[in-house]
């Protein structure tokens, strides 16, 4: 039972007067502003888009700020504002085929239509600190080559041609937004990507890396990787026409697993999807493996009790806002609930004492 | 056709970058009598991916929007649909919407419309030439005791 407590006006204010202070820091040092943290810390402000399920980079960037960098606390923040946003509608499925391109790779092909284009990567970095960063502003300008501008297949659709891997094919069925709806286990692919695509990267992380140990047994390969911006098609409901409504950033993985087949079926290899806002492929490429293992029932495969596979050890742990409201919500005050505890456990003492005393 | 192409003008006005379409429009100094039919709302899309890209749709997440309506007059009327949260962008975007339709097509298409699609266009032969610059061909060595 929750029994709410009165009081600590003034010590709130307080704190929370210091907590501004503390937030702007030494006050020699320049402020930082909005488009600074959205120019330079783009992989944070991409991070709490796609946790908190809203693409718009200046309130992620405020989300940053207000929360002192704490990304989960600027994800909660991001959250909060967007349920107080009007739903305009649902756009058009998007076509990531039609991708505007910044990275593009495949680990599984080395010569693909379209080429491998590595784009601003981490990837053969040394990962040495770069003592230049802290001393001037010099940067290396990106270099530029012709090009031809055509679209770019994705890599898995060559693999479909010959019947190589397991298709995806629309059932037909109307998606279901877990923002809308309550979940009820079991639930479908489509609830289960929502919730990958918003859920923790850390969590995911360690749920994927737990599969490539072995918890799961599907080895995977990424087919294919690219980040790039997609054009947002939306009907516009005054005028019956279709607009681009939007240029968002996404990461898409698409995972190449281990074959299945049947009788029916020869041999094929399997797939997990991964689709994120922002450049954000660890998390991509998580996403990827965790839809690819909570697949089995679907692939007959069998169910070995692990935690990738359980749907609802999944989905229902992998919300950090969730996660962290009830965890957190332990430090607030509980001194009724603990007080009846305490009044038990001394009972028990006193009970204990006296049987003590008797013998 | 009244509405040709109508689509095509709504979509480099709705993905403009803000500061440079208020700058174009403010560069015009345009004085436009209109009326609301709907004053700027900030609000919400949910975009909606497809599984495995060509499967089943499901929910991405939202992406900011804001939207409003005018009328110029009882039979001309103008929709801003725009990404983000920018109520002045949504009323520009209404407003050239609303032009577009009226003998002061040719200064809108001339001094906005063909100027975002030419900074669109920029954008998108900046992202391509810097991503061919990264352009790799691995390839693959025989290892000793393959031979």
């Amino acid at each position: 039972m929750y029994v709410s407590v009165k009081g600590g006006e003034k010590a709130i204010n307080n704190a929370h007067s210091w907590l501004s202070e503390i937030r702007r820091g030494d006050v020699n040092i320049a402020e930082l502003n909005i488009k600074q943290i959205s120019e330079q810390l783009t992989l944070s402000v991409d991070r709490v888009m796609s946790e908190g399920s809203l693409y718009d980079k200046d309130l992620s960037a405020l989300a940053i700020k207000q929360s002192r960098g704490d990304l989960i606390e600027a994800i909660f923040l991001m959250r909060a504002y967007r349920t107080t946003l009007p739903r305009i509608g649902s756009s058009k499925p998007i076509e990531t085929s039609k991708m505007l391109c910044l990275r593009r790779i495949s680990a599984t092909f080395k010569d693909i239509p379209g080429k491998q284009k590595l784009g601003p990567t981490f990837d053969y970095t040394h990962r040495l600190l770069d003592f230049k960063l802290l001393a001037d502003g010099e940067y290396e300008k990106a270099k530029i080559e012709k090009y031809d501008d055509k679209e770019i297949p994705h890599v898995l659709s060559f693999l479909n041609k010959e019947g190589l891997i397991q298709k995806e094919i629309p059932s037909g069925k109307t998606s279901k937004d877990i923002t809308r709806n309550p979940i009820n286990f079991p639930l479908t692919r489509s609830e289960r990507l929502q919730s990958l695509s918003r859920g923790d990267e850390g969590f995911l992380l360690g749920l994927a890396y737990s599969t490539q140990r072995g918890y799961a047994r599907n080895h995977a390969f990424v087919g294919e990787l690219r980040t790039g911006y997609v054009e947002v098609q939306f009907e516009i409901p005054e005028l019956g026409i279709e607009i681009n409504i939007a240029d968002v950033m996404f990461t898409e993985c698409e995972s190449v697993n281990q074959f299945k087949g049947s009788k029916k079926i020869p041999a094929q290899f399997t797939r997990g999807y991964g689709l994120v806002f922002g450049q954000l492929e660890r998390k991509a490429i998580s996403m990827a493996l965790v839809d690819r293992s909570m697949r089995w029932k679907e692939f007959g495969e069998e169910y070995l009790g692990v935690a990738a596979q359980d749907e609802e050890f999944v989905i229902s742990h992998c919300d950090n806002i969730q996660a962290t409201g009830f965890l957190e919500h332990i430090k607030l005050p509980h001194y009724v609930d603990f007080q009846s505890e305490l009044d038990l456990v001394r009972k028990i003492r006193e009970e204990y004492n006296k049987n003590e005393q008797r013998t | 056709m009244q509405y040709e192409s109508r689509e095509q003008w709504l979509s480099y006005l709705a993905t403009a970058d803000e500061n440079y379409l208020i700058s174009l429009w403010d560069n015009l100094n345009m004085k436009i009598e209109y009326n609301w039919l709907r004053e700027p709302e900030i609000g919400s899309i949910m975009v909606q991916g497809k599984a495995g890209a060509t499967g089943d749709n499901f929910n991405v997440g939202e992406v900011t929007i804001t939207r409003c309506s005018l009328n110029l007059d009882k039979k001309i009327q103008g929709h801003g649909y725009v990404q983000g949260r920018n109520k002045y962008k949504s009323k520009i975007a209404a407003l050239c919407d609303a032009l577009m339709q009226t003998e002061k097509k040719k200064i809108i298409k001339r001094n906005i419309i063909d100027k975002l699609i030419k900074y669109k266009n920029n954008k998108r032969n900046e992202i391509l030439s810097k991503t061919e610059a990264t352009k790799v061909d691995f390839f693959t060595l025989v290892r000793g005791e393959d031979k």
